[in-house]
């Protein structure tokens, strides 16, 4: 499917999503509350048949964080890029999508122990290379540790 | 691990918990895994890791576009090439450049080189895991004089640090060619040995055949790639799909299996070695002259935006994805590495197998912990 035809479909899926096509796949914006919604259909829906999540990782531009998923199909072979954005970078929250794609249960506990998202419904939801009593979430922008020196 | 590590203790339920690792050999570096066992049979495995978290990412953040290449050699230790290249393609497409044609050859032979040598480690590992010694001694024959090669050239055995932005660091080795030929010769002379000594052989049939079966929705659906997804009939190699290099100029298969277990795995590993060698082959003569580096800026600063790039290691499918503020810095880096997706899937092919199982399904998943944990 092209990415004309991608847009169309999206919109619509969901008309409030927007659309990015400078960089080298297409990207859509979403707010974070239609996450589950989209990635249903997109997962489900034959003529789109999203089944390989490649990429699950989070970036943290300080008033806000968005989540940044990369999907590919295997079989029609295009590649799409879901971005949702989190307001609420004090207690940021939002779905998991570990039901759609099970390789997503792991890549969200490394973005909750690294970031501080919480997955709701998430089954097994702990810090992952750090220990449970760390203080803080490392790559986020505003961390400090007593140990950090500053280059 | 602070707490994690707690006796081995029977449950009320009759279940035995075992810690396995971390300091365990066929866990092949620190990780720690802890199983719930019903007599033999495994019930739940839950991968503790961390252990060597040393936050490459977040260091990244902080270290110019030279230099967060050389921090890549310590994740996936057995392909630092091949990580130092995905950084390195992912500056040269964020500035829009071509690394020189002499760069890209030296660079595919030098990526396929590792290939071997890794993939060498592993056969002689998995025989060592299953209790034959002998591979062991084969493979390292192989691999140390492909590490010769890698020293003579790069000045390191397994942190090569040999890629930057644009190129190579510096130029061929005049024994290079000659030494790489020497090589191929000699391992396609050893095929017949590797074959006789654990493919045919009984109890390493008996102990990998039907053991540790992946489904090809599960490989998919867990994000699981290279030999370990191929061996379930995924076609997954990023050497086809998205040529990088000069994989574009060579003839090469993409070997598939349907077999799904730790046989199929062997076995796909076992051929793709073959295939390396024949890509090595086809490039090893027919390097371009030429500069081996493009021109770059001194302190590169690339466009605002955001970047992905992906290879193909030993292990699967290394993913880089760079966003860039337009500083001399990377605003955010992440590296989707192939370890992390393959172990995830761990749990769910374990389970229903014995514990000695588990060893082979280890070995046959072929996992480097450093990658894991970055």
């Amino acid at each position: 499917m092209t990415n004309e035809e991608l847009i169309n479909k999206i919109s619509s899926i969901l008309p409030e999503s927007t659309f990015d096509e400078s960089g080298e796949f297409l990207e859509v914006n979403i707010p974070s509350s239609d996450l589950l919604t989209l990635l249903n259909e997109l997962r489900i829906n034959k003529s789109l048949d999203f089944d390989y999540l490649f990429c699950l990782t989070c970036v943290d531009w300080k008033e806000y964080l968005v989540m940044v998923y990369h999907l590919l199909s295997k079989e029609l072979k295009h590649t799409i890029v879901i971005k949702a954005t989190i307001l609420d970078s004090m207690n940021p929250e939002i779905e998991t999508i570990c039901n759609i794609w099970r390789t997503a249960e792991f890549h969200e506990r490394e973005v909750y122990d690294l970031f501080g998202v919480k997955f709701i419904n998430h089954p097994d939801l702990r810090r992952l290379f750090l220990e449970e009593s760390w203080i803080g979430y490392p790559l986020r922008k505003n961390y400090t540790d007593e140990n950090m020196i500053e280059l | 691990m602070r707490g994690l590590i707690e006796e081995n203790i029977i449950t009320e339920d009759g279940e035995f918990i075992l810690n396995i690792g971390p300091q365990h050999p066929s866990t092949h570096g620190v990780l720690h895994l802890k199983v719930w066992l019903d007599g033999e049979t495994i019930k739940k495995i839950e991968p503790h890791i961390g252990y060597i978290h040393r936050s490459i990412e977040k260091m990244s953040e902080r270290l110019s576009y030279r230099n967060f290449i050389f921090a890549t050699s310590r994740m996936d230790y057995l392909a630092a090439h091949i990580n130092n290249e995905a950084c390195a393609l992912t500056i040269e497409k964020a500035l829009q450049i071509e690394a020189t044609p002499r760069a890209k050859f030296v660079r595919t032979i030098l990526s396929e080189l590792t290939r071997l040598a890794s993939h060498q480690l592993w056969w002689g590992c998995t025989g060592l895991d299953l209790g034959a010694v002998t591979p062991f001694f084969y493979a390292f024959r192989e691999r140390e004089a492909i590490m010769a090669i890698m020293e003579e050239t790069c000045g390191a055995r397994l942190t090569q640090n040999f890629m930057v932005p644009g190129g190579i660091m510096t130029d061929i080795h005049p024994n290079f060619q000659q030494r790489t030929k020497d090589i191929l010769e000699q391992i396609k002379g050893k095929y017949k040995e590797y074959d006789d000594i654990m493919s045919g052989n009984v109890i390493f049939e008996n102990r990998t055949k039907g053991v540790g079966y992946l489904s090809k929705e599960d490989a998919i659906s867990f994000g699981v790639t290279g030999p370990t997804a191929r061996a379930s009939g995924v076609s997954c190699d990023i050497r086809k799909w998205n040529p990088y290099s000069a994989y574009d100029q060579v003839e090469f298969d993409e070997i598939l299996s349907n077999g799904g277990d730790c046989y199929a795995r062997y076995q796909v590993r076992m051929k793709e070695m073959r295939q390396s060698v024949s890509i090595i082959e086809q490039l090893i003569d027919n390097i371009p002259e030429g500069d081996f580096q493009e021109k770059t800026k001194m302190v590169i600063k690339l466009p605002k935006g955001e970047y992905y790039q992906r290879v193909e290691t030993p292990r699967g499918e290394l993913g880089v994805y760079l966003v860039s503020d337009g500083s001399a810095n990377p605003y955010r880096i992440k590296y989707r590495s192939p370890n992390f997706s393959n172990l995830s899937v761990l749990p769910a092919i374990a389970k229903g197998y014995k514990i000695g199982d588990l060893v082979a399904i280890m070995a046959t998943i072929d996992l480097v912990i450093p990658d894991i944990d970055r």
